[in-house]
């Protein structure tokens, strides 16, 4: 198995890092290509990058900032919000991104899921889901967790691994910048349903919880921003967590 | 060193441009024979699916062009989807022809396990890659490396190269081998990205550049 990946998570509405509480009520973190510099050298797996206002204007608006960063930062970066179609996957390809994830266009054409396998592959391609907790499991939302899609959110996983998407991003809305840990049935649902890696996100606080979802919900990866930015912990420091409690992560050298 | 990146409208041409800009030695990226011909150093980088990357090359009219590069003795490197193109044949999404550079082809990660439980197939990662057993990264691209080192990975599809001595890494996916990296003279493959394996990576494209 390849090691645990660790995974920074930087939002993004207009030139700003931001970052929120249940993706909303967002507040100023700085310069994202400060912060993207920073996750590089203290030995970020991978960087994750989210457009928060994408799908208000229609398109994704990160192609500057995913250009300055790729100077600098020699980790793989998955760009995602308010991909439409495969011009605008094309366009964050070529400014530096190595993987693209949807969202909202694919709740509304999951056709899109499979034009995208088909003319990057599927390891180009991320099924973002922002999951909320109802009676029954969980419903999958868009727009930063503001509008329903009616889709069940373990199903609608599966049916993105069928139409192609090569990794899940799961998003739990509920957890999401409380710091209170992972929604661990959440992420072990989905873990078990797909053969694809799911990266689990919503709720890092602590090392901890990084134990919990790896070993517990079988998560593939983990993404973080609050404990990270809020500068809680370093990249270094959760790396070390994860070596002594018997995760395997990679070793920076 | 003139270093030169085809570009044949596969997904990621870019990164590994970037990577070489960073090094100091600002790289083309060009389908334009006249250019890619002067080059010393040709990159193969790219993902997408085999049979779409053979007919563009074929399109361009690369193919001849990278078979002539390599009879004279000047290095090709292919990363990721590039890497595999130098082998014979690959089975994704029907049999394609590859460049015939390195005898053996391309086939998929298997999905399933030996108990028959579920494999995570595409191989998304870090993984320690290591030289084959009695083999030594002295004086090949990966001298830079401690055996060990992680390098990120992404693919569904592996190399099989037939001829065990063109292996210069492996590693191993949930209990799977896969090839890493080949060299055969200059020619030269990595499975894995190190245009985006971070300074590790960067340390083998500057040993392409300075070998």
């Amino acid at each position: 198995m390849p090691a645990i990946r660790l995974i920074a998570r930087l939002d993004i509405k207009g030139p700003n890092l931001i970052k929120g509480v249940h993706l909303e009520g967002l507040r100023v973190i700085g310069d994202p290509g400060a912060y993207a510099r920073r996750y590089y050298e203290q030995g970020a797996d991978e960087l994750l990058y989210m457009d928060t206002v994408a799908s208000l204007y229609g398109r994704n608006n990160l192609t500057d900032i995913v250009s300055l960063a790729a100077r600098d930062v020699f980790v793989p970066m998955t760009v995602g919000g308010g991909v439409r179609s495969v011009e605008d996957a094309d366009r964050l390809l070529r400014a530096g991104a190595d993987k693209v994830a949807v969202n909202t266009a694919a709740t509304q054409r999951p056709e899109l899921i499979s034009e995208l396998a088909r003319r990057f592959g599927s390891q180009c391609v991320v099924l973002s889901i922002e999951a909320k907790e109802r009676e029954q499991g969980w419903e999958a939302y868009t727009d930063n967790g503001r509008e329903h899609t009616g889709l069940d959110v373990v199903d609608w996983a599966q049916r993105g691994e069928e139409l192609g998407a090569g990794e899940i991003l799961l998003t739990s809305v509920d957890r999401e910048g409380t710091a209170t840990g992972f929604d661990l049935a959440l992420v072990r649902a989905v873990a078990d349903r797909v053969g694809i890696p799911v990266i689990a996100s919503g709720g890092m606080g602590a090392a901890k919880d990084l134990k919990a979802v790896v070993q517990e919900a079988r998560a593939d990866a983990v993404a973080m921003a609050h404990v990270l930015h809020y500068n809680k912990l370093s990249i270094g420091e959760i790396r070390d967590y994860a070596r002594q409690a018997g995760i395997a992560v990679r070793t920076v050298p | 060193m003139n270093v030169a990146v085809i570009d044949y409208g596969m997904g990621n041409l870019h990164s590994v441009l970037r990577a070489f800009e960073h090094l100091g030695v600002p790289a083309s990226l060009t389908d334009d024979h006249a250019l890619l011909l002067r080059a010393e150093l040709l990159v193969l980088p790219g993902v997408g699916a085999f049979g779409d990357g053979m007919a563009e090359l074929n399109r361009r009219r690369l193919i001849p062009l990278l078979q002539r590069h390599v009879s004279q003795g000047k290095p090709l490197v292919g990363i990721c989807l590039g890497m595999q193109m130098l082998f014979e044949t690959s089975e994704e999404f029907g049999e394609h022809k590859g460049l015939g550079l390195l005898p053996g082809g391309v086939t998929a990660i298997p999905e399933r396990r030996q108990d028959g439980s579920r494999r995570r197939v595409p191989h998304v990662g870090w993984e320690e890659i290591v030289p084959p057993t009695e083999k030594s990264w002295r004086h090949t691209p990966l001298a830079p490396l401690a055996p060990g080192t992680a390098m990120y990975f992404v693919h569904s599809f592996a190399a099989q190269p037939a001829d065990p001595a063109h292996i210069l890494a492996i590693c191993e996916h949930d209990g799977h081998p896969i090839c890493a990296a080949v060299q055969r003279d200059n020619v030269i493959g990595f499975q894995f990205h190190p245009e985006k394996s971070g300074p590790a990576g960067l340390a083998i494209l500057r040993a392409l550049l300075s070998p």
